[in-house]
């Protein structure tokens, strides 16, 4: 029987240390994912994170310090970067500039010792791809930025490699044009199949194209899941304010269990599911995010709650309530915007199924 | 009527564009003198009598100028290639090599022909060849050269490889070559504008060269610019000055084309 | 950058092999045998004997007399100020005339200021002996500057200004060797001034002159510093110019130790000069180093 889901990447107890002794930095510690074949998957966090090297690790440029990597369970550890059918699309793209579109798109076909007819007819037909068939015969300097972009997706392309890896390839493009290749970037992996490993620190990216996310932090993969998985139940604090906006409102636990109690500093109620780990009395945070927070206007509330901050966004409306001194942010879908304005005073309301304790 | 404009900007300060002005005349003022005089047809050096090319078709007669430009050109032909392998290897490995011990020794190193007074290298080198009986004629000059042109050579393929990102290797790796076709096919083509500016500064500083040259060199091996000196020595002639004016204008055409490489390729 | 599986440390040696052998061997070797020879006693006929001696130092100061005692020989001494003086005079000289033009170059368009900065560098690629040889054109006895003269009837038809084989004629000559090398660094650092911060002074009621003491000045300070080690340095080793517009009366050290090798025959002495010479650029250089190291503690606390 054949197996639906393959593993494409492993990467087992996976640790970078940069340099050595007391000047050594520990980029990625003991890192554990496996990447599904058909995949797009991303790895997302913060600049320094070590998502970077995470990919790098996976292309070959850098030496493991420790740990394992597999490739379609076959081990890659000490084979160099030109042994693995692994591409990369580079961040600044790295385009040859002393060669044309063409001589960069089949420059790998020809070191993998292709014959010409089919160098020539496998460069047109990712140069087609990606809709750069005309500019064949220029020269990286005289293309735009989005041009470039396609030119070195194509060149990642054209060897078919087993897997695809893009470090933030959209971060030199401008909003418009990022937000359009976003789409054409999920529809190229779709079409071919190929496994993607993308790397940004844009959450917005991350959301809107992965199959699955891993969320790094500090060196360590702080989460692994599907974009709504991670964006309604994120696994720590850094995740939660990371990806999207949270509120993490800080209370004391007054019951425990299913229908769990926690009265919060700023005077509200919250019932929801406590983990029994917790003990009545504890201090605990509470994650809820701000779309979800029902807002009324009222002034015969026992919690005095008002609008400290009213941020028109356009399609949406910030709220910054203070009540007991403590802030909670909530997001007004537009057609309430009208509603409200500075200094009204208001009652929240907390959905029981979107409020949930929150680890450091 | 206008109003006559008086504003002037905090960064233009008056009298700079004179002042650039008799900068540049200093600089090029003797320069320009030396050649016009070159086509002087008196024989005295020093007093205008008319226009003339006889001083250079003179030259093209005085066997001990050509054999002195045959020197020079033998020098440096052999010298600055050996100076820019030397200076691309080390820039290689120096700029690539990441952090390795003995990188601060190794860069300080190729500088030190720059930091010793051009004199005191010149007597140094005197005495060990001397000393140690070396006499190999034009071979002592060469060698002296080429450690000389190193520091030269070295600075534009330095620049270039610094300039160059270090992603285009990487990717040539990743799109399946191995080291060798990687440095053969990409980082090689990338740098050639560097090496071959680094070897034209280099084969201009060999064939300028004249302190080195007059301590190292014997009799047999004298370089143009020695003999230029020699000439001086006995006497200012419009035949060293259309000497003279020959191997300007061969330094200007040199580090000129040296420039517009550089142009081209940034 | 490592790339996995490949070592890098056998490439590191093996490149750098040939440096090493080519500058260990014909630059070190030289300046440690030049270093024994001024500690040997010298051969009238060039050369040394392999005996310990230290008169080529001693000859510096000293003279011995005929009846063998020491006595203070001031002709030296009065080289190496000369060259000092010298070295120091063209090094604030090539300043003033640098900065400003440094500074205007650097205000200036990119094609214009490209065009402009390799003119200036066009005369350092030439060949310095000619460059300083056209000078004995200009200023010599019957020259450009003395027939303009009497063509203006300010001077005499026999009389000459003895313009040639002064310190004057040798400042000239060192300035203008060496000017280049003056306005290179300084054009670099002042390219990288924000006109923004000469904004913000004149905005913050400085004048001009304050606001080149004030900003310009201090934030081009590396600049200037390298400049004027860059024109230092080999003015005081000269030869050139102090040997052709000096005369060869004029010694200097540069000439001095050339003097010892080509004429004078004293290998001792000649080798000492130039271990004073090499010592006095490593104080120099040393200085510079730890000027430039608390420089870059400045920069990285802005």
């Amino acid at each position: 029987m054949k197996q639906s889901i393959k593993n494409a990447i492993e990467v087992q107890n996976v640790t970078k240390v940069y340099g050595v002794g007391e000047n050594s930095v520990t980029a990625l510690k003991d890192a554990n994912l496996t990447i599904n074949d058909n995949e797009f998957f991303t790895l997302l966090g913060p600049s320094g994170c070590g998502k970077t090297t995470l990919l790098r690790l996976i292309a070959g440029f850098e030496d493991i310090t420790k740990g394992d990597l597999k490739l379609f369970g076959k081990e890659i550890v000490n084979l160099p970067p030109n042994k693995r059918p692994i591409n990369t699309v580079f961040q600044h793209y790295a385009l040859f500039p002393h060669l044309n579109v063409f001589e960069n798109v089949a420059f790998g076909l020809r070191r993998l010792g292709k014959n010409r007819s089919e160098i020539e007819q496998k460069t047109n037909y990712v140069l087609k791809l990606v809709q750069m068939e005309e500019f064949s015969k220029r020269r990286p300097n005289q293309l735009s930025g989005g041009q470039q972009q396609r030119v070195a997706l194509a060149r990642a392309l054209a060897p078919e490699p087993k897997v695809l890896l893009l470090d933030e390839p959209l971060s030199a493009l401008d909003l418009k044009l990022r937000q359009a290749m976003r789409i054409e970037l999920k529809t190229l992996q779709r079409e071919t199949g190929i496994t993607f490993v993308f790397v940004t620190h844009d959450q917005e990216e991350a959301l809107t194209m992965s199959d699955r996310i891993a969320v790094i932090s500090e060196g360590e993969i702080q989460q692994i899941g599907e974009p709504n998985s991670i964006y309604e139940n994120p696994a720590n604090q850094f995740v939660a304010n990371f990806i999207g906006e949270a509120n993490l409102l800080k209370g004391i636990c007054k019951k425990i269990g299913k229908n769990g109690l926690c009265k919060l500093n700023s005077g509200h109620e919250i019932s929801l599911e406590i983990p029994s780990l917790i003990k009545v009395n504890d201090p605990i945070t509470i994650f809820i995010r701000p779309e979800r927070i029902k807002i009324n206007k009222s002034s015969s509330s026992k919690i005095k709650s008002f609008i400290s901050q009213f941020t028109y966004l356009g399609n949406a409306a910030h709220l910054e309530v203070e009540s007991n001194n403590q802030k909670i942010n909530i997001t007004l879908p537009i057609d309430k915007v009208k509603n409200f304005k500075n200094a009204d005073e208001v009652t929240l309301e907390f959905p029981k199924n979107h409020a949930r304790v929150i680890n450091q | 009527m206008f109003r006559k404009n008086k504003f002037r900007h905090v960064w233009d300060f008056p009298g700079f564009s004179g002042w650039t002005a008799i900068f540049f005349g200093f600089l090029y003022v003797p320069i320009f003198v030396l050649v016009c005089y070159s086509f002087n047809s008196s024989s005295y050096a020093m007093i205008w009598t008319g226009f003339s090319f006889r001083w250079y078709e003179k030259l093209f007669f005085n066997d001990d100028i050509l054999q002195a430009a045959y020197n020079s050109l033998i020098i440096a032909i052999t010298a600055a290639p050996m100076a820019t392998a030397i200076a691309t290897i080390s820039a290689l490995v120096i700029v690539r090599g990441g952090g390795f011990r003995g990188k601060e020794f190794s860069s300080g190193l190729i500088t030190l022909p720059l930091m010793v007074p051009e004199i005191v290298t010149a007597v140094a080198t005197l005495i060990f060849f001397a000393t140690l009986g070396i006499n190999l004629g034009l071979i002592n000059v060469i060698i002296a050269h080429t450690v000389f042109c190193i520091p030269f050579a070295y600075m534009p393929i330095k620049a270039a490889l610094e300039a160059m990102d270090p992603n285009l290797e990487l990717a040539a790796r990743d799109l399946y070559s191995d080291k060798n076709s990687a440095f053969r096919y990409i980082t090689l083509p990338l740098l050639t504008p560097g090496i071959l500016s680094g070897f034209m500064l280099a084969f201009v500083i060999s064939v300028d060269d004249f302190i080195i040259t007059l301590m190292v060199a014997g009799g047999g091996s004298t370089t143009l610019p020695v003999y230029i000196y020699s000439m001086v020595k006995m006497g200012v002639t419009p035949e060293v000055n259309a000497v003279s004016s020959l191997l300007l204008a061969f330094s200007i055409i040199f580090v000129t084309g040296y420039w517009f490489l550089n142009k081209k390729s940034s | 950058m490592n790339i996995q599986g490949e070592n890098k440390s056998r490439n590191i040696v093996l490149g750098l092999t040939p440096l090493w052998l080519v500058i260990g061997i014909f630059m070190i070797g030289p300046l440690l045998i030049m270093a024994g020879v001024s500690v040997m006693e010298p051969n009238v006929y060039g050369g040394v004997y392999f005996k310990f001696d230290l008169s080529g130092y001693r000859q510096i100061l000293f003279d011995t007399n005929l009846f063998d005692e020491m006595e203070f020989n001031p002709a030296y001494v009065i080289i190496i100020l000369r060259s000092f003086v010298l070295a120091v005079s063209a090094t604030i000289i090539s300043l003033i005339i640098g900065f400003p033009a440094a500074y205007f170059i650097s205000r200036q368009p990119d094609n214009v200021k490209n065009i402009l900065i390799f003119l200036v560098t066009i005369p350092f690629w030439t060949n310095l002996l000619v460059r300083t040889f056209a000078w004995i054109i200009i200023l010599g006895k019957g020259g450009v500057i003395e027939s303009s003269f009497s063509f203006f009837g300010l001077l005499n038809e026999d009389d000459s200004l003895n313009l040639m084989y002064t310190n004057f004629a040798i400042l000239i000559g060192l300035v203008y060797s060496y000017l280049p090398l003056m306005v290179l660094p300084i054009f670099s650092s002042l390219e990288k001034l924000d006109v923004r911060l000469l904004e913000a002074a004149s905005d913050l009621y400085s004048s001009r002159m304050e606001i080149i003491r004030r900003v310009i000045i201090p934030l081009t300070l590396p600049g200037i510093i390298g400049g004027s080690i860059l024109v230092f340095v080999p003015c005081l080793g000269a030869f050139i110019a102090p040997d052709l517009l000096g005369g060869g009366k004029k010694l200097l050290l540069g000439s001095l130790i050339q003097f010892q090798f080509s004429t004078a025959r004293n290998w001792p002495f000649g080798a000492a000069v130039a271990m004073f010479l090499l010592s006095l650029v490593v104080i120099v250089l040393v200085i510079n180093a730890r000027i430039n190291s608390k420089h870059e503690d400045l920069q990285k606390h802005v």
